[in-house]
């Protein structure tokens, strides 16, 4: 399948996730969306050797993974493009940082190994939650959620309508794409004669589109910010869901408690 | 050249979304005032999912079997205004991160930064605006040279913001202290790449835009749309001014790092002063600091050649034990967290068993 019929599924897929029922999705956006922002900022402020304090923030996501009903492995699979790039930043660690920091029975290992790690599952970290969040969370929740935390209504808006048109304009490509293969099998992408000629035809017919867009906006009685029904209001399980869910944080980053468990056991 | 959330410092974060964000509450403030907000939304919409489908097209490059993608930040900036491209920008990045995990929702401020504001801003008043209104070309005729600037606005503009963009993840990275690859080092490596990629993107950005200028060059901004001759001329001197002034700035911030790092230009000129070198090139190694006798360059390129430390048989009991504790503890977590996965499980295949 092409690139850009993928993304289209994708895009369908989320939505359908977004939709399901669970403890989770039931939370109010703006609360999940200060959790996941939260559990990043903690996440990232570990000292780059601290593996052994940041395991233990695995936790959380994998709860909020097990309790939403969303599976781990199509997280995985979905970003599957993305999970090696953000592996590959600490690729050069190890060349660098030489100095034994720790040593496992006989084997003394370097510091730039252990911040490599530390590195790579900070990255898959922050992924899972993002992904958990908009996995949980339909799109127009997340806007609403951020027009509350007072992002401008402008802003808010512009993300809603591109967010519908994307799919528009990726079917739109799509098609194009296709037609263009089959009268020119045997070519890897669009050739340098039809560079300009090519999204230039559909820029323009996007932009009468958007005229006429404007137009029935207008006649409607837009005046500048969708209004937004049937916005939930906190509730006392979403504050405690965010209170628990920062105390956590707090307690998974200042307290060694893998080193503590550990000690426990032996 | 998007970033992720584990490159970056918190505080590195904050300080680009700190940025970011009065750069959009400029431009949200500039579209207000011009009263255009609700009648440039829906184009501003539409172009941005254009650019991001756009993204997705491959496009072959002559000679080569790779393929280019277009540069959105110039193609919005010339068809939208720069606050309006850059609104859009963000936009399009913001839903690459939350749905396409490209770049993450801490470094969104960096990525805007890196990826909006330069291709928007810089590119639109330091390059496009004063190449539209330059009177280059001036012998080909009004069209072709509206052409011929179109043409090389794009390039230029492409790659500068590249570049400058491709400079800032590398500040932005080396400023987190996260990564431990040299300034100097990551610098080479990004910034090369970038020149290559900023100049296919520029090929495909510019063309798109001279068909757009073909068919319709009221949709272009800066664009001198009647036949005759262009209004409110800059000369080729004011555009070699501020092209100069830009250089500048850029080669100002550059050295400051530059100068603070060590790197392989200096290792090349005091490192490799072996047999009189140094005092032909007139200068004194001693004062510099650097020694380099052979034995010490042996042992330096023994070390980097070693991807590990000597796996020596330490006898420290004490380092040992910590790290072992710190492994149980770390089996411990992974047995909670299948613990919690199968709690979940079990309650889910009850749940769906009742119904």
């Amino acid at each position: 399948m092409k690139k850009i019929d993928h993304a289209i599924v994708e895009f369908k897929e989320m939505d359908e996730m977004a939709n399901r029922a669970s403890p989770i999705h039931d939370l109010n956006p703006m609360v999940k969306l200060i959790a996941t922002i939260a559990y990043i900022f903690f996440v990232v402020s570990f000292d780059k050797y601290d593996l052994n304090g940041l395991i233990i923030m695995v936790l959380y996501p994998i709860a909020m993974f097990e309790v939403s009903g969303t599976s781990i492995g199509a997280c995985f699979y979905k970003l599957r493009f993305v999970i090696p790039l953000v592996c590959a930043v600490g690729l050069f660690n190890p060349f660098f940082d030489k100095a034994t920091l720790i040593s496992i029975g006989n084997v003394a290992v370097s510091g730039g190994v252990i911040s490599m790690l530390t590195l790579m599952l900070k990255g898959v970290l922050c992924i899972m939650e993002s992904f958990v969040l908009v996995a949980t969370t339909s799109f127009d929740s997340i806007c609403s959620a951020l027009r509350r935390l007072h992002i401008p209504g402008f802003i808010v808006t512009l993300l809603l309508l591109t967010y519908r048109y994307i799919s528009v304009m990726m079917e739109e490509v799509s098609i194009m794409t296709d037609a263009y293969m089959l009268r020119a099998p045997n070519q890897k992408g669009i050739q340098f004669s039809a560079w300009g000629s090519f999204l230039g035809q559909l820029l323009l017919r996007s932009m009468d589109r958007a005229e006429d867009l404007y137009s029935s906006m207008q006649l409607r009685g837009f005046s500048g910010e969708f209004l937004y029904a049937g916005l939930k209001p906190l509730s006392w399980k979403d504050i405690l869901f965010l209170l628990l869910s920062l105390m956590i944080f707090a307690l998974f980053r200042f307290v060694d408690i893998t080193s503590f468990i550990g000690q426990l056991v032996m | 050249m998007h970033m992720a959330d584990a490159l970056l410092a918190p505080a590195v974060a904050a300080t680009m979304y700190v940025a970011s964000g009065a750069a959009a509450g400029i431009s949200v403030h500039k579209l207000r005032k011009e009263d255009e907000e609700v009648k440039k939304l829906p184009v501003m919409a539409v172009s941005a999912a254009l650019v991001f489908a756009g993204q997705m097209i491959n496009y072959t490059i002559p000679g080569t079997g790779s393929s280019g993608h277009l540069c959105g930040g110039m193609l919005l900036s010339a068809l939208l205004g720069p606050q309006a491209g850059f609104l859009s920008m963000i936009v399009i990045l913001t839903i690459q991160c939350l749905f396409f995990g490209d770049g993450g929702l801490l470094a969104l401020g960096a990525n805007v930064w890196n990826m909006a504001f330069y291709g928007c801003f810089v590119g639109f008043y330091l390059i496009w605006r004063p190449i539209m209104h330059s009177n280059w070309f001036g012998k080909m005729g009004a069209r072709a040279a509206q052409r011929m600037k179109i043409i090389l606005a794009s390039i230029i503009g492409c790659i500068a913001t590249l570049q400058l963009g491709a400079f800032s993840v590398v500040v932005e990275t080396s400023l987190s202290g996260i990564a431990e690859l040299p300034f100097g080092a990551f610098c080479a490596i990004m910034q090369p790449i970038h020149l290559a990629i900023g100049l296919i993107e520029g090929l495909i950005t510019a063309a798109v835009l001279t068909f757009v200028y073909e068919a319709r060059p009221e949709l272009i901004k800066e664009v001198d749309t009647s036949d005759g001759t262009v209004s409110n001329k800059r000369s080729l001197g004011t555009v070699v001014v501020i092209m100069a002034v830009a250089v500048a700035l850029v080669g100002g911030v550059l050295s400051l790092f530059a100068s603070s790092n060590p790197d392989g230009l200096e290792w090349s000129l005091f490192g490799n002063s072996e047999a009189g070198y140094s005092e032909n090139m007139g200068l004194d190694e001693d004062e510099f600091g650097i020694s380099s006798s052979a034995a010490d360059k042996a042992a330096a390129v023994q070390d980097s050649t070693a991807f590990l430390p000597d796996y020596a048989f330490a006898d420290n009991d004490s380092a040992a034990g910590t790290s072992v504790s710190g492994l149980v503890g770390s089996a411990m977590v992974a047995a909670a967290a299948l613990l919690i996965c199968a709690v979940c499980g079990f309650f889910r295949k009850k749940k769906s068993a009742a119904k």
